[in-house]
């Protein structure tokens, strides 16, 4: 058997500046499972996704094994478990939204970002697109979802020129 | 003000009345409007008082189930023995409703004010605002509030220059998953859990989050709260147009297929038609109205006579054989595909479903398949039955109600617009592959 490539070796999120905050926030609730979302978002919004080695460290910092960690992972959509684009679009297809017209902005990102599916991101590496269930927006259909930017009542034509404000 | 449209004469303005102004967003904007005394009077009185107050004012929880709040309220032990919790609905993820996410963006006092009032009466040490985390917007706001809050020492120590007083909030950022407004899901979620609900009893009084006594309050229920303070039980209660069981204003979201979608502040009891046909400027051109859903994705749908003869209070929604529920206002107008739009709300529950229980997982799962093979062209007559047969099995069956949720949609539609499930089947109308 060959050896395995030499993986780089992982940088832990929890750190610094980055430790002391989590603390404080552990601080928060009484016992050091609560920690556990708000630490997640943390290592998503350092990272872009929680890769398994993530989910280890967090495992190791709040006493919970990394099993655990990934069973609540897995629960909510908002985590990523996979890198995605440099702007993960979420279009809100939800009743409604499709009454409004939503497929057809849902199809208008797919065209132009160069998706070729939902959740697939685009050759370039900038765009992942993705169908998600209702908003809380839903006066202002078509509700989308780009990074953290909610943009509200888009519409097909309107999404070329959105997206040339995210390159 | 309104918002996104200028107040219509026949709205009765009471927590939206700063809607669109962004200096109530403030902390001195909201001193200037008012703010904060009603929790000055508030720490005046006893916590009991307090209750008395809000159970008089016939207040009900704005969350979807319309439970009396001062009762909810009084269930907490009255002697302490361990740290109490109040827990406050953020997670507004029920299609069609959208009125929380307008009242922290607009005035996160007015929530933060309430919140510590509710806190008092029940004597607990923490607020969590479980927010979900795709209002990102809201999140940002509320958190400023927060901090401004503790700054200027509403909260923290010696909360209000009382001594020995301290009232802590903080924020919970959701991840993406509709079961977390469900109460005990939320608890969970809290406690860095998967957001399952758990099984009731015991109920959150007694066993909420951390296993503590908990009170749990929507949004737009505890942003009522000052305003009851402030003006009295008798003054709310008098805010009533038909049924003396459903009190105050309410916000009702309206989407879908009117002119001007929106939020729109109404007294309890305001006519469902005149909602729609006056204040939100009615159908669009040449179009008529077809169907309404008027609490929530999760309530039975109308159809348009039931729709235009609807009062909008708990009682008369319960009358037309539907809810007011969140009060999210879905209408349709003679475009919409009933069979198309039932399964894109099936699919909904299929996809939100926490897969505990087997009714629901498989039940919601199985409607969209069939729901799906109907619009293809392959439906045939006794798959009506069968989706019937299928809702009954998700009712009343599970540890919550988002089997019931799902079936609610299907059964009334396929009882009041049975014709076009049946053009499908007929092959009279075109069949459509649904996306994904
Ligand atoms: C599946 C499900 C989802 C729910 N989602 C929400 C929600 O997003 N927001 C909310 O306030 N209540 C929601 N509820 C209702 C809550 O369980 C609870 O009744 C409510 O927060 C209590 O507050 P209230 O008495 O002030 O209405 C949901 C219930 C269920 C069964
Ligand atoms: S349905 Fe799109 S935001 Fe609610």
């Amino acid at each position: 058997m060959s050896a395995a490539p030499e993986k780089a070796a992982y940088e832990p999120v929890f750190t610094g500046d980055r430790l002391k905050e989590l603390e404080a926030i552990m601080a928060r609730y009484p016992t050091k499972r609560a920690a556990l979302l708000p630490a997640l978002w943390m290592v998503q919004q350092a990272r872009g996704w929680i890769s398994e080695e993530a989910m280890v460290e967090v495992a190791e910092i709040l006493d919970l094994t990394p099993a655990y960690v990934k069973g609540v992972v897995t629960f909510y959509t908002m985590y990523h478990q996979h890198p995605v684009g440099k702007h993960f679009i979420q279009v809100c297809t939800t009743t409604p939204c499709n009454l409004c017209g939503a497929e057809d902005v849902l199809a208008a990102f797919l065209k132009h970002t160069g998706c070729e599916e939902l959740g697939a991101t685009s050759p370039d590496g900038k765009y992942t697109v993705v169908e998600v269930e209702c908003l809380g927006a839903c006066g202002f259909a078509t509700a989308v979802l780009i990074g953290d930017d909610f943009l509200e009542n888009v519409t097909a034509e309107k999404v070329p020129e959105i997206l040339k404000r995210y390159q | 003000m309104g918002y996104p449209h200028p107040p219509h004469p026949k709205e009765t303005v009471v927590l939206s009345q700063y809607f669109g102004d962004p200096e109530a967003r403030t902390y001195e904007g909201w001193k200037k409007r008012g703010g904060y005394t009603a929790l000055e009077q508030a720490l005046s009185m006893a916590p009991g008082e307090i209750i008395e107050i809000v159970k008089e004012s016939g207040l009900r929880g704005r969350g979807g189930a319309g439970f009396p709040t001062g009762l909810k309220w009084s269930f907490m032990p009255k002697e302490k023995t361990k740290p109490h919790y109040l827990c406050c609905n953020a997670d507004e993820s029920e299609p069609g409703t959208f009125k929380d996410r307008e009242i922290m963006r607009w005035t996160p006092h007015a929530l933060i004010e309430g919140c510590a009032i509710a806190q008092y009466a029940i004597q607990a040490e923490v607020t969590y605002i479980y927010i979900r985390g795709e209002f990102t917007e809201p999140l940002a706001i509320m958190q400023q509030a927060l901090e401004e809050a503790y700054r200027h020492g509403i909260l923290g120590k010696d909360a209000m220059g009382k001594k020995g007083l301290r009232l802590d909030m903080y924020i919970h950022r959701g991840a993406g998953a509709y079961i977390c407004g469900e109460e005990t899901a939320l608890m969970n979620s809290i406690e860095g859990r998967r957001g399952n609900p758990r099984i009731k009893p015991p109920f959150p009084a007694a066993y909420g989050v951390f296993g503590m006594p908990t009170t749990i309050n929507n949004v737009e229920t505890l942003a009522a709260v000052p305003h009851i303070i402030n003006r009295g039980a008798a003054w709310y209660k008098s805010l009533s147009l038909s049924s003396p069981k459903s009190t105050g204003t309410k916000l009702f979201s309206v989407c879908g297929h009117v002119r001007k979608p929106g939020n729109y502040e109404v007294t309890m009891g305001f006519p469902l038609g005149e909602l729609i046909y006056d204040l939100c400027g009615g159908m669009r051109e040449g179009r008529k109205l077809k169907a309404c859903i008027p609490g929530g994705s999760s309530v039975p749908i109308l159809n348009r006579e039931e729709t235009e003869s609807c009062l909008l209070d708990y009682e008369g929604c319960i009358e037309k054989g539907t809810m007011l529920g969140s009060g999210g206002v879905i209408v349709f107008d003679d475009s919409a595909d009933m069979v198309y739009q039932i399964m894109r709300l099936a699919r909904f529950y299929a996809h939100e479903s926490c897969a505990q229980c087997t009714q629901c997982r498989e039940g919601t799962a199985w409607t969209v398949r069939i729901l799906q093979r109907i619009l293809a062209g392959e439906g045939e007559m006794k798959d009506l039955d069968l989706l019937l047969e299928l809702a009954e099995q998700m009712t009343g069956k599970t540890i919550c109600v988002l089997s019931d949720s799902c079936a609610a949609p299907v059964v009334s539609g396929i009882k009041k617009f049975r014709d076009e499930f049946e053009a499908y089947i007929k092959g009279a109308r075109r069949p459509v592959t649904a996306l994904a």
